[in-house]
């Protein structure tokens, strides 16, 4: 298990270009498989453009305190580029005066961000219908000081969205590192007991599973009802709704199905279960995605690949939400990723 | 031609046997997609069915394909492995109950 992030072990992988070129060229140059681009071009979905914004997602830093095997931020506790205070007032701004109606803060652990609490309070104050927070659940427990977490979203009604890669110990600390699943077991148990997850609870509670290898996730219906039963039998844990979501090939689950020789059958398996009417609610039509840094994107996923949206309007002190929504969207092999079978995105499928 | 006689790469075309015979191959591929749906018995039930009978035949594409199913399902690999065990128990029962027939001719020839 990796306990440093792409950039510190100075892997070739952690730059940008390095990834393009293995997602561009290969199986696709060589015609194997087609290029994202045609295959969408056939149901005249090219060039990829946006519908109505409706999420906003804000990524706070890539510091994390878990370094997951299959991480497409490549976070880690090593990483230290995190978002200022500076920053965050420009997202405010716009929180106050977007027409979107999700305001969705990951990371890294978004948690880590030393303000955090400060940007939360504030942005609760927008009234924004869906605030979600990205939590890897772990932070809840990882240090003192984070204990209170789960009153503190309670009190700004936070939407909590977790990553829970199975019910079973083994295969959610292989993907995430050891002790993981206790910690999370534990960390769902107290934001059950502050009212998270509850059947008639307004305080919302998801998971979200990834694979913990180089397969697509199953039926999503299937999974979640399979995690409720065994969370309940076994921990007596509740939440609401199951994310089923796709390790897009990019980062660190690049890497690893490179070095466990997957990433051709992957990459087949992906075009294979393309499904057209995915890429009609596929995530980067209605979503704007912010780096610690400002930058904008078509999606978080494009973030890591450092492809800034097609705009004039390129970061969040220009931000004008009808000049950004006249865009071409930026894509790439790693895009099949978010159309294979029921789709896949942030919340889960779309199809 | 390839020197061995079986390539893993194989299976993804798989569906091209359709284009020697498109009806036989079209109706086995409507039949097979149905029979995996959720019906009285749960997609996860008939994946480790499919996987136990696939090392009972010992089919190495139904192999990999089962497993890649069976962990897309969310299934153990205890679960996968007590399924290979129930076929593997059924398919030596299966030798072993003709030790009856081995022993009712011995019995027979036998003064």
């Amino acid at each position: 298990m990796a306990t440093k992030s792409l950039k510190a072990r100075h892997n070739g992988l952690a730059e940008k270009n390095e990834q393009l070129k293995i997602l561009n060229g290969g199986i696709f140059e060589e015609g194997e498989l087609p290029y994202f681009k045609d295959k969408i071009a056939l149901t005249g979905h090219y060039p990829l453009r946006p519908k109505k914004l409706e999420v906003f997602q804000i990524n706070l830093g890539y510091m994390c305190n878990q370094v997951c095997e299959h991480c497409h931020v490549d976070a880690g506790p090593d990483r230290k580029e995190i978002m200022t205070r500076e920053t965050m007032q420009y997202c405010l701004d716009v929180i106050r005066n977007t027409g979107a109606h999700t305001l969705d803060l990951t990371g890294g652990a978004p948690e880590m961000n030393p303000d955090f609490r400060w940007f939360v309070e504030e942005a609760a104050k927008a009234g924004i219908q869906d605030f979600i927070v990205r939590s890897n659940l772990t932070i809840i427990r990882a240090n003192k000081k984070y204990h209170d977490l789960p009153e503190f979203f309670k009190r700004h009604n936070v939407h909590v969205v977790s990553s829970m890669p199975h019910y079973t110990r083994g295969k959610t600390d292989k993907q995430r590192g050891d002790g993981v699943f206790d910690k999370s077991i534990k960390a769902l148990q107290e934001l059950n007991a502050v009212g998270y997850g509850l059947p008639d609870s307004e305080l919302k509670l998801d998971l979200v599973y990834n694979p913990s290898g180089a397969f697509l996730p199953g039926d999503q219906v299937a999974m979640e009802k399979d995690f409720k039963k065994a969370l309940k039998e076994d921990f007596d844990i509740q939440f609401h709704n199951l994310f089923a979501i796709t390790n897009l090939p990019i980062s660190r689950f690049l890497d690893y199905l490179i070095a466990s020789d997957n990433y051709e059958d992957y990459m087949y398996a992906l075009v294979e279960a393309y499904n057209p009417s995915a890429v009609e609610n596929v995530m980067c039509t209605n979503t704007i995605s912010v780096s610690w840094d400002g930058w904008l994107y078509d999606c978080d996923f494009n973030q890591m690949l450092e492809l800034k949206v097609d705009s004039k309007i390129k970061h969040i002190k220009d931000y004008n939400e009808d000049i950004l929504n006249d865009r071409d969207i930026i894509i790439s092999q790693h895009c099949y990723g978010c159309t294979a079978g029921a789709g896949s995105s942030c919340q889960g499928t779309v199809a | 031609m390839a020197k061995s006689y079986y390539d893993p790469a194989d299976l993804r075309k798989f569906g091209k046997i359709t284009e020697w015979s498109e009806e036989l191959g079209t109706k086995f591929f409507d039949y097979y997609g149905k029979v995996f749906e959720e019906g009285a018995l749960s997609a996860r039930e008939k994946s480790l069915i499919a996987l136990a009978v696939a090392h009972v035949v010992k089919c190495p594409y139904c192999i990999d394909a089962y497993t890649k199913d069976g962990l897309q399902k969310g299934i153990t690999k205890e679960e996968m492995m007590e399924a290979v065990h129930a076929g593997a128990a059924i398919e030596s029962g299966a030798t072993l109950v003709h030790g009856v027939q081995m022993m009712n001719k011995y019995d027979k020839l036998s003064m």
